[in-house]
């Protein structure tokens, strides 16, 4: 390496900079928040808006004073939707950078392509996305929804509404098989039966065959957990058929990536959702953090129910590092599994002990004009279904992810 | 009974899907030997062009049957002229050439449109044959490819300038000796196949929603139809559009979707290996 008088000039300008910036910035003095998402590639539907989120919530924790006195600072990836790039990114967060929290993740693929290094490095991981369920690890805190918070909710709303007949169409992997059984469950348990579950591959587009096989089976209402672009179809092979003035449907995963605004009005109309978040929650803490959004971002078409998850998710944690005064590891966890909680756009969300899941509102909401109007809001609802497999106060070294057998 | 009639028609419907996406590969590919692996973003690209002039406030009608084969033909020809002339005769070298090409058109869809799902809903509304409830649409879609595959037929068979563009194609040098301008000839060629593209494209956005990488669902169906068709454009495509679209289609009703995509790459297999050259390869061999 070559040392010029501009090299020098330089580095002693940067030196004297850090010098004299006030000692709470300092960059040793700051907390480390990694961030790992997918802000391009295939999935960056959902990863741009959480990255959003990541930094709204960091702001906003570094404006009310930080946390324990100290300054949040975020290190992000962006793992450009490579499962591959995980682990790698996972390592470097870990090792390299000695982050003090880790957020992100967004397939299960990705989530389980870290969860093993941050566990070995001891640093803390919160994953804030819908998924299937049942990871139990003391490590990690899942914020999002899961499959049985929404299906023991939508399930005996829907039934009740519309009727006992339930035909379930699902994505063919484990959140589509997982959702589907506990459809099957909730549907029995409300008296009513599943007559029929088709499983579909992500990629198939055409939908023809089987609108058919649903007008054979003659049910009273359809459950839809088909997910991404190409199951998009169905919704609207549905309404070219009419069927959608017909059948009435509910759906477990239609709205997660703003589905309700890329399908048309006559498309979605009175298709009945579940979810902890929707933008027409008319409560000031909602109404206040969407104005926020609009103010920094400039408007809110790509808010959506992981990228809330995520901002609560940020917030949670800074509130657990609050509490217990410190951002050391078992410190967070210890006030987290005693009740640290935060109050956010959803309403209230805590942690619960046994599970490391997270206990929140779930609203019952029907599409209309595109929007989600909520119907019905069901208060703090508990992580039931990781909470048949789950239990960490008994077996804290645990690690595995359960296929939970209903 | 009127499942019967359901499942007839969900085949016909199937047939003409496939009917509709591989004529234009079938063009390219039975006349020029040029392999165009660009096809499926072609088939994007006039899905993108149907959603945006309707959104645009243009006729519904218009949009899917003038504006997707428009632009899907304008963009053909520049296409050809600009990198697949240059490369006639040179089937590993056209087929890299359309694969980048390909790449390069996803990635600018997803600059311009975004990485996202855009749709229309269907013009058509669904109407009823006894209990059940059929999307009038398919009839649409069912009537587009029966049109398309007649058109393409009376040209070539009948129209002087089809006589031309298959003389053209059996012996250049002949078509060129007697005054024909067999790089014009070409051309159009390339062009007419791009419009059909489009107009598939055009016509399935209403169904399927189109994003940046959409023309990879159709691709390898269209590859398969026409490859196991052989050279003859028409009733190549017919004779494994047909075959495949009942197959699969047949399967899908007796289990599931799965299925039918199976028993469809099954047959094709069987297919090729009995047959190397196509359907056509072996029978109806002098037919367009």
């Amino acid at each position: 390496m070559s040392v010029n008088r501009r090299k020098v000039l330089k580095g002693a300008a940067a030196t004297t900079a850090v010098l004299a910036m006030p000692s709470i910035i300092r960059a040793e003095e700051t907390i480390k928040l990694g961030s790992i998402l997918d802000t391009s590639g295939i999935f960056d539907l959902y990863g741009k808006p959480m990255d959003k989120a990541v930094d709204m919530a960091i702001d906003e924790i570094n404006s009310a004073g930080g946390v324990a006195g100290r300054q949040v600072e975020k290190v992000a990836y962006d793992t450009q939707s490579d499962m591959a790039l995980y682990t790698q990114y996972g390592q470097r967060l870990a090792r390299q950078d000695k982050v003090d929290v880790v957020h992100g993740g967004i397939l299960s693929a990705s989530r389980e392509a870290i969860r093993p290094t941050l566990r070995k490095n001891k640093v803390l991981y919160f994953y804030n996305v819908q998924y299937e369920g049942g990871v139990c690890d003391r490590n990690i805190f899942c914020t999002g929804i899961t499959p049985a918070q929404q299906a023991e909710v939508l399930v005996p709303a829907a039934m009740e509404k519309w009727g006992k007949k339930v035909y379930v169409l699902a994505a063919d992997y484990n959140y589509g098989q997982i959702t589907a059984k506990w459809i099957q469950h909730y549907a029995k348990q409300a008296g009513g039966e599943v007559v029929q579950v088709d499983f579909f591959p992500l990629d198939v587009a055409d939908f023809g065959s089987t609108i058919a096989k649903i007008q054979d089976a003659a049910p009273d209402m359809i459950m839809s957990v088909l997910v991404g672009g190409a199951h998009l179809s169905f919704y609207r092979q549905w309404a070219a058929a009419g069927m959608n003035t017909k059948i009435p449907m509910a759906s477990t995963t239609m709205g997660a990536g703003n589905e309700q605004v890329v399908l048309t009005k006559e498309e979605g109309d009175g298709i009945m959702l579940a979810y902890s978040f929707s933008k027409q929650l008319e409560t000031p803490a909602n109404q206040g953090f969407l104005e926020r959004w609009k103010t920094r971002y400039g408007a809110t078409d790509d808010v959506h129910e992981l990228a809330v998850a995520t901002y609560q998710g940020v917030h949670l944690w800074a509130e657990g590092a609050r509490k217990a005064g410190s951002v050391e590891r078992d410190d967070v966890i210890a006030a987290l599994e005693g009740g640290a909680a935060f109050d956010g756009p959803t309403g209230r969300i805590s942690i619960d002990p046994k599970t490391h899941h997270a206990t929140f509102d779930v609203h019952l909401v029907e599409v209309k004009d595109q929007k989600m109007a909520v119907q019905k809001t069901f208060v703090q609802r508990p992580p039931v279904d990781t909470q048949t497999v789950c239990n960490l106060e008994e077996n804290p070294n645990d690690t595995t992810q359960y296929e939970i057998d209903i | 009974m009127d499942f019967a009639a359901v499942v007839v028609m969900e085949i016909c419907y199937a047939i003409a899907v496939l009917v509709l996406i591989s004529t234009g590969l079938a063009v390219i590919f039975g006349m020029m030997r040029v392999i165009n692996l660009a096809h499926g973003e072609f088939l994007t690209l006039g899905g993108y062009a149907a959603i945006m002039s309707n959104q645009a406030g243009l006729n519904i009608y218009l949009s899917i049957l003038v504006a997707a084969p428009l632009a899907a033909a304008i963009f053909g020809f520049l296409v050809e002229r600009l990198i697949v002339r240059f490369l006639y005769g040179r089937l590993i070298n056209t087929m890299l050439a359309t694969w980048g090409l390909s790449l390069a058109m996803i990635g600018g869809f997803s600059m311009i449109f975004g990485n996202t799902t855009t749709g229309i809903t269907t013009p058509i509304s669904g109407f009823a044959v006894g209990k059940y409830q059929i999307s009038g649409y398919n009839l649409f879609v069912i009537a587009i490819a029966a049109l398309v595959i007649g058109g393409v037929y009376l040209i070539l068979k009948i129209s002087r300038a089809g006589l031309v563009a298959r003389g053209a194609m059996q012996n250049p040098e002949m078509a060129q000796a007697f005054g024909y301008n067999t790089s014009r000839v070409y051309m159009f060629t390339f062009v007419a196949g791009s419009a059909l593209a489009g107009l598939a494209g055009g016509v399935m956005a209403p169904l399927v929603g189109i994003n940046p990488a959409a023309g990879a669902a159709y691709i390898a169906k269209a590859f398969i139809t026409v490859i196991s068709g052989g050279t003859a454009v028409i009733s190549g495509t017919l004779a494994s559009a047909g075959l495949f679209g009942f197959v699969s289609q047949t399967f899908t009703f007796l289990a599931t979707p799965v299925v039918g995509e199976i028993a469809l790459l099954f047959a094709a297999v069987v297919l090729l290996r009995l047959l190397p050259t196509g359907i056509t390869g072996r029978f109806l061999k002098d037919k367009v």
